[in-house]
Order: C-alpha cells, then structure tokens, then sequence
C-alpha cells in the first residue's frame, strides 16, 4: 500500500498510518534527519522563537475573539469587558498585546541574522522572500490588530496610515474610501478589519510560514561561517558538519524558548504596556473622530518606516512631498525583496567579508534604531535633519551594495565550520 | 500517455480558451467581493451633500449645518470684515497662504472661500476638537489679544482664527481650520459635500 518508495516503520501503528500518509517519512525529513549545521550561535533562537509567538497569538487572538465585539458602538468597552470582567482576561489580553511587540523584536532580529551571515544568498532567495511575504503580512496584521481596541490611537494612527493611501496622485482619495468603506474610518472600517485580522490574514500568514519552512528544509540552513555543509559528507552521506535538528536543536530551542520567556513574562506581569509603547496613552479613551490626540505615533515597530516617511520634506521631479514620503516609505520596505541580488560577495557570512561590508550593516543598523527613537517624537527641524541622513544611509546600504561587496577584499574561507 | 494521434494544435486551442475563459469568469467573481468594500447605501446616505439657504443670512452673521457628523459654519462677511481679513497682518498668522492641504484647490487668496463674502468652514478647532466661539467684532473682549480683526476663539486651550479660518501664530491649534468641499448650486443655495468641478 502507499507509495513504495517512501521510508515506512517496520511494523505496527505506524506502519499502518505509514501506508496511509507519509509520516515517518516528514518526521525524518524535517526533524530526526534534517541535517543542521553544528555551529548555530544565539541568532538562531529567533526563527523558533517567531513560531512560539505566533501560536502564543493565535491561541489567544482565539479566546480573545470570544469576548470582543467588533462595533464602533461595543469594541472598546468589549476590551475592557475582558480586562475586568472575564475570568483572566487580563492576561490573556496582555499575552496577545505583549506577544505583538514580541513577534516583531524576535522577527527583527531573526532579520538581522540573515543580513549578518548572509542567509539570503543563493541558493536561499525563496526563504528570504517568503520571509520578507511573511513581515509584510505581519504589519498588516498588526497594523488591523491595532484597530480593533477602538481607542483614541487606534483610531488615529488608522487615520493616518490611511490617509496615506490618498497621497497617492489621480486613484488616491477613492482608494482611501475604498478602504476605509466609509467618508470617514466608522465602524464599517472595524467590521473589516476584525476580519481581515481574525481570518483572513492569519491564513496567509500560516501559509508563508509552511512555505518558508518547506523552502529552508529544500536547500538546508545557512550557518554563521556561510559555507555549504553539504559539500563535506561522511562515508552514509551525512553532512560531517551537520546534526539531526532533532533531537540536538530541539533541546537547544527549548533553553532558547526558556530564556524568552523569562524577558517575555518579565514584560506581561511588570510592564504589559511597555511603558507607553506596546500599548500607548491615549488608546485608554475611546475613538473620538472629533478630538485628535496632541500626538499621534505609530507603535515602535512601524516607527522606522514613518521617520522615512516624514523625513521626504521636499518634493523632486513635480512630485509632491507626501506622495514622495509615501514612495520613500514603500521603497524602504521593498528593497529589502531584492536583497539576495544586491549581494554580489562571494562569501556569505560577515565573517569573511571585508571591512566595507562590516561598516555599512553597523551604519544601516544604527540608522534604522535612531530612524525607529525619531519616528516615535514629534517632529523638529534638527529631527527632520536626522531622518534624512539616516534614511540616505539606509538606502545607501542597499543600493551601494552591488558595488561595495564586489571591490572590497574578503578573507578566505574555511573548509569546515569553526565552531 | 502515448503521444500517438494526439491533436497537439487543437490541444492547445483548447486549453487556451479555457484559460481565456476562466480568468474572465475569475474576474467577473472579483467584481462583487472588490464592490463590496465601497461605502454601503446606508454609509453614502449619511454622508451625502447637505444643502443650505444663504438669502437670509444677513451680513455680519453665521449660520452652522451639519455635514458627516461634523458642524460646517457658513458666514457672511460685510465689506468690512473682508477688509480686516485680507489687510490683516500675515506675520501673525500661522499659514497665511494656506500652505497646508486644510481646503479644496479651487478656494484661493487670504478669504479661503469661492465668493469672498461666504465663507463656509468646518467648525472644530483643529487643536482637539472643539467648537470655537464666533467673535466677529474687531477687539472683542475676551479672546486674549487686544488687536483682534475678528475670528473665531476656541475657549478650551485658547487658539485663535481670523475669519477666513486662518490659524493664529503661537496658539495650540497647528493648522487652518477645514474647508470642506462645496459649490453653489444657485446664487443663494450652497451645496456642502460637492466639489464645484461635480457640478
């Protein structure tokens, strides 16, 4: 029974269930054989980490679900409903509030780590993309998560991100109804976004997940020192610098999980509003479309992106600043796709790669963290001033890329991992 | 399958057509699903145009409707609060040319209206919100300053506007007051909502 070719237990239950779906055969090719390399260091915690977060967010984005009611008239008291009335709803709340700044500390540096040894090098193009399909997915996630408690930032920073959409020349104020539904956001717009939040997006996101895993167990994982382990096998045609993910990282990933979650309950039952920036100030009044707050700042992990945005004060070949800062905004974002290409080293791991390389992820590094500190304050000259040089910098990383990894001199690299 | 017999060119005809003919009826599926998301009946009833009598409102007054939620002031300047507004001093104004997208492109010039004597403005303070009071007499008491042309004083933080809805300097509210779209459907009758070109 079953295809003949798959590898089937002896005998029993699982033969059984072998004949029928190919068990032992996936458990083998994605854990007890799936060769990983030895020399993982503390970046890769973050990828199994990501997927603790998300099922952390779904299971309770589920019970959640169970006390909220998507109205204009209902959500915000629903949410308070559930901090004060439902047994440990609090906590359950704080886990999936908390849990959202966590998914994006954890993604970014999971991010970070494939920029520092290369991971997104040939031939592992497809696991960045779906990853970077998977960030973006994200920040629509949360961006319509945000909505939903219907408080004053809610429905301000909606406002604004929203409005962004009709910067754009000729389509733009239609496309912003389109999306708001309505002249104004009401609670049509939170209809929708209760369900592009609950439903639809969570199916993509599992989807680009399966993808991204399927892509990364087809060409195996990058490690720190960038060389292939594949090209050294012993006399079985086992990697020699290789060893089962299971049980070896699956051990190593549950320390991983533990520590976390020292850092992640630390926040939940000390901080749960991160001191005004995972859950801010003036989201604990309810949506008013009449008072806009004195301040309106996006949740830090979109801050980046908004100080690029902000930063385009000037308008260049007849095209207006705001569209501009939206392109700019855009284009932050979508370069990162392309990154695979602009990497013409021929080493992957910062490791072997010259000085130039090393100076320019700690400049683009630096950038993005002040760009994030600058998206979160008002507005000034000096800031505007700041934005700018870190956003040329930012760009500067990627597009001088092709170049600076081509002319610069790389150290040779080893035959076998280093440890 | 053997390849023997096989009719490569109808084949490929055919599965051409039905691709062809797929995709128009994948498109024609989208068309409710990307229509529903436009304003529903109900959405675009409470959001529709108001219209408003002008004839009697007398020079010098004001009048408030409500559009979207929202109170939409329309004033009738006299010669003299036109001069006010207009001769008054643009260094103590915050955004005298209406540099910030606070108004439709067709209201132009310091009065920020179609026919400088109507003015039509959306009445909340752009600070946070609330209605400022109608001081249209020059140096009324009360508004904190004593060269006044005539405006508008929010009473909650203190921002001031002249009558063109124009921002004062160093007040909390950071931008003009709204125009919101309109036009005149006839001398006396103003349609609030329509942009002029809609006409």
């Amino acid at each position: 029974m079953g295809n003949p070719n798959r590898v089937k237990a002896e005998s029993g239950f699982m033969r059984w269930v072998d004949d029928r779906f190919p068990a032992t055969q996936m458990w083998q090719e994605h854990l007890s054989q799936y060769y990983a390399p030895k020399n993982f260091n503390v970046w890769y915690f973050f990828g199994s980490l990501a997927l603790l977060v998300l099922v952390n967010q779904i299971l309770t984005g589920v019970w959640l679900t169970m006390s909220y009611n998507p109205s204009a008239e209902g959500a915000f008291a629903s949410v308070e409903y559930i901090m004060r009335d439902v047994e440990w709803g609090w906590l359950i709340r704080y886990m999936h509030s908390t849990g959202a700044s966590a998914f994006f500390v954890v993604v970014y540096l999971h991010m970070f780590r494939a920029m520092l040894y290369g991971s997104y090098k040939a031939p592992r193009e497809l696991v960045w993309i779906f990853g970077m399909a998977i960030y973006l997915a994200l920040m629509a996630e949360a961006f319509m998560g945000y909505l939903l408690p219907w408080g004053q930032m809610s429905y301000w920073g909606a406002q604004v991100i929203i409005s962004l959409f009709s910067a754009i020349p000729a389509i733009g104020p239609d496309l912003a109804q389109w999306v708001r539904g309505d002249y104004l956001i009401s609670g049509i717009t939170l209809n929708r976004f209760f369900a592009l939040h609950v439903v639809a997006l969570p199916i993509v996101i599992l989807a680009l997940v399966v993808l991204h895993i399927i892509a990364l167990h087809e060409v195996g994982s990058n490690n720190p020192d960038g060389i292939d382990i594949k090209a050294k096998k012993d006399e079985a045609g086992k990697p020699v610098d290789g060893i089962p993910f299971h049980p070896y990282y699956t051990v190593k990933d549950i320390f991983g999980v533990a520590m976390f979650l020292f850092v992640f309950c630390a926040v939940l039952f000390y901080f749960p509003e991160g001191g005004g920036y995972f859950l801010e100030k003036p989201n604990f009044e309810p949506a008013n479309p009449l008072k806009t707050p004195d301040h309106i700042a996006p949740v830090w992990y979109f801050t980046p992106f908004y100080a690029i945005l902000r930063a385009i004060t000037f308008s260049i070949f007849g095209l207006d600043a705001k569209f501009l800062g939206v392109v700019f905004m855009g284009a932050a974002i979508a370069v990162l796709f392309v990154l695979p290409w602009l990497d013409r080293s021929p080493v992957n791991s910062m490791r072997y790669k010259g000085w130039i390389s090393k100076v320019m992820l700690l400049l683009f590094a630096i950038s993005f963290v002040i760009l994030g500190v600058l998206g979160v304050l008002p507005a000034t000259d000096g800031r505007t001033v700041l934005a700018q040089v870190c956003t040329a910098i930012y760009f500067a990383f990627f597009l001088l890329m092709p170049f600076y990894t081509r002319m610069e001199k790389t150290k040779p690299i080893p035959e076998r991992v280093t440890g | 399958m053997a390849d023997n017999g096989v009719n490569k060119g109808r084949r490929r005809l055919l599965l051409g057509a039905t691709t062809v003919m797929g995709a128009v009826g994948a498109v024609g599926v989208a068309v409710p699903f990307v229509s529903s998301w436009q304003p529903s009946a109900k959405a675009r009833a409470a959001g529709a145009p108001v219209q408003a009598d002008v004839s009697k409102l007398e020079p010098g007054q004001r009048m408030t409707v409500e559009w979207r939620g929202r109170p939409v002031w329309i004033i009738n300047r006299t010669p003299e609060m036109i001069e006010r507004t207009e001769g008054f001093d643009p260094s103590r104004l915050a955004d005298p040319d209406s540099e910030e997208p606070q108004q439709p492109n067709y209201v132009e010039g310091p009065l920020r209206s179609i026919r400088p004597e109507i003015g039509v403005l959306i009445g909340i303070c752009t600070h946070l919100g609330c209605s400022p009071l109608f001081r249209p007499e020059p140096n009324a008491e009360g508004v904190g300053t004593d060269d006044w042309p005539g405006g508008f004083f929010c009473p909650c933080h203190g921002s001031r506007f002249d009558l063109a809805g124009r921002v004062f300097r160093n007040v909390p509210a950071p931008t003009n007051l709204e125009v919101p779209p309109y036009r005149f459907e006839s001398d006396s009758v103003i349609v609030v909502g329509e942009d002029e070109e809609a006409a």
